[in-house]
This record gives structure tokens, C-alpha cells and sequence, in this order.
């Protein structure tokens, strides 16, 4: 019964996926363009909608920053400068790539750390010998042997 | 022994994420803090003829209140802007956002303008150089112009009295 209840909620909640899943129309004429500004986009964080890229939120912000690329890319501008641009503003936080430096150390270093942790857990688990079976005494081989019987 | 591991790996996570549950994500901590506030020269909200600019208030400790008259919470707060204003502590210069005058003039009218100027950003343009992400947001700057403070949010009491008013009262005795 569980399985196919699971499988129905999937059913029910994939059009919801399909709906949200569709990226802002571009504004511009030039595709190429569009493409660099809808590419950059979606490495910069909406603050308004956190857990959306700019190419994906529809919030009043996100059209400007969008706006604010395409105007600087158009302007000979790289992705670097608009990038940098973006942070000297809204900070690290607006990257979705975040700096490898040494205040994000743990951050990119972390999972590394942990695999590092699990394997040597396992390892020093697995060295560790069995402990030997008892051996028992002629009175407890012959108590067994009763009861085995 | 095994037990006692378990338990502190338990009691490690618990606190963990009982102060990942305390920290706001949307206070987002400004990099604009230390830094000279971003050059402006807007119209007057009042004057459309006459602009203002950031360096009009150098040499003097001042607030900027970013607000519009689309925004709830700026209504919300805006008896907390209007006393700080009215005890004298520093001026209060509005940055209307992204609103349109026939809707911000009537929103003062209505609820009272305490500012002692009030400039007009139409496009969000300047409101995206001070890294205004959700308004109202409210930031202090000091005499030579660099922001010292920024609030993201309404402003609240607790806030004037524990974070702006010893600051500005520490710029103001400043030289």
C-alpha cells in the first residue's frame, strides 16, 4: 500500500515541478547575449527569493539585476566585472559558487573531512581482532551436550 | 562507552542546529559597511526640478531610510523613523524606491513626513548600488560619508535604542 501511495503523490506533485521549473522569458533581441546574461544569472542568488537564482525569480528585484547585466555585458563589461560588481553590493552571499578562501575553508573542505572521518572509523573497526570464543570447561561441554540432546 | 559517543554525537548535533535555527538568513551581512556610501544625485521627491546629492550631508552624521508606499512594513515602522527624527539625534533623509510620487506625496500626507529631505529613486537604480535587497532599510553614515550601520527590515525600538542611538551619539562626539 505504501509504494503506490508514494508513487501517487510523485504523479501529483510533478506538474508543480514542470510549472516552476520554466525560466523567465528573455527581454532581448540578441541571443547570444541573452544567453551570457541568462548564464550569469543563474550563478548570482535573488536575495528576495533565496533559494532562486536571478535567471530564475520573478521578484521586481530580479528583473533589475537582470537588467543591470545586460547593460554591463552590452557595455563590454566581462562576467568577472559584473560578478564583482554584484558582490562589492550584496556581498559573497549573492554567489551560489562561494570563493574558495579562508573563511569558507570548512565549507568546501567539510564533506572531504567527513569521508576522511567515516573510512577511518571503518578501518580502525575492522582491525580491531575478534574476541576469541571462551573456551569452556569439561563440566559446561558436558552441561551443552544434555541439553542438546 | 558506546552509549556515551552516541549521546555526544547526538548532543553535538542538537546544538548545531539549534544555532543554525537561531541565525536569520535574510540578514544578510552588508559589505557595504566601512565603505564610502554610494554617490547619488537624485530630484527631490517634493521638487522634481531640484536634485540632492549624498555629498550635501558631508560633514554631518545622518540616517538614510529607504522606503515606498507599496511597502507594508515601511508603514509598520514608520512611527519608530518619525521619533528618531523628531528627538534630533541626526537627520533623516527618505529614499522613496521604486515608487511613483502620485502614490508616495498622499503616503507622507497621510502618515507624516519626518524627513529632512526626501530624494526619489524611480528605477531602484540607486537603491541597487546601496545593496537594498527587501525594503525598508535603514543606514547610518557618518561625517565623512561612510556608512557605519545598516538595518535590513523595519526599524524597531529596541534596535534605535541598543544599536543607533549610542552610535550616533558616539559620531556626533566625534570630531
Amino acid at each position: 500500500m505504501r509504494a503506490p501511495r508514494f508513487l501517487l503523490l510523485l504523479l501529483i506533485a510533478l506538474p508543480a515541478g514542470i510549472v516552476q521549473g520554466r525560466e523567465a522569458a528573455p527581454a532581448a533581441d540578441d541571443p547570444v547575449l541573452e544567453k551570457r546574461v541568462m548564464d550569469l544569472a543563474s550563478e548570482l542568488r535573488c536575495l528576495v527569493c533565496q533559494n532562486q537564482t536571478i535567471a530564475d525569480s520573478a521578484a521586481p528585484l530580479a528583473v533589475d539585476l537582470r537588467g543591470q547585466i545586460r547593460e554591463q555585458l552590452k557595455g563590454g563589461a566581462s562576467e568577472q566585472d559584473v560578478i564583482d560588481y554584484m558582490v562589492a553590493r550584496y556581498g559573497d552571499f549573492v554567489r551560489y559558487r562561494p570563493p574558495f578562501e579562508a573563511k569558507t575553508l570548512l565549507l568546501w573542505t567539510g564533506p572531504f573531512l567527513f569521508v576522511v572521518l567515516g573510512a577511518w572509523l571503518l578501518r580502525r573497526r575492522l582491525a580491531r581482532p575478534q574476541a576469541a570464543a571462551p573456551e569452556l570447561t569439561a563440566a559446561e561441554r558436558a552441561r551443552a551436550a544434555r541439553l542438546l540432546e | 562507552m558506546r552509549i556515551a559517543w552516541a549521546v555526544g554525537i547526538f548532543l553535538a548535533l542538537v546544538a548545531l542546529l539549534a544555532v543554525g535555527l537561531r541565525l536569520n538568513p535574510r540578514e544578510v551581512p552588508s559589505p557595504l559597511i566601512g565603505k564610502p556610501a554610494p554617490a547619488f544625485e537624485l530630484p527631490l521627491l517634493h521638487a522634481p526640478g531640484k536634485t540632492f546629492s549624498e555629498k550635501d550631508m558631508l560633514g554631518k552624521v545622518w540616517v538614510l531610510n529607504v522606503w515606498a508606499s507599496w511597502c507594508g512594513p515601511c508603514l509598520q515602522e514608520h512611527p519608530v523613523i518619525t521619533r528618531l527624527s523628531k528627538s534630533g539625534a541626526a537627520p533623516v533623509i527618505g529614499l522613496n524606491y521604486k515608487d511613483a510620487r502620485s502614490d508616495a506625496l498622499p503616503w507622507l500626507a497621510r502618515n507624516g513626513d519626518p524627513f529632512f529631505a526626501s530624494v526619489f529613486d524611480a528605477t531602484g537604480r540607486i537603491g541597487i548600488d546601496y545593496g537594498v535587497y527587501g525594503v525598508p532599510e535603514t543606514y547610518v553614515i557618518d561625517r565623512k560619508g561612510v556608512i557605519r550601520f545598516k538595518q535590513i527590515g523595519p526599524m524597531t525600538p529596541e534596535v534605535i535604542e541598543q544599536r543607533v542611538a549610542p552610535l550616533l551619539k558616539e559620531l556626533n562626539a566625534g570630531a
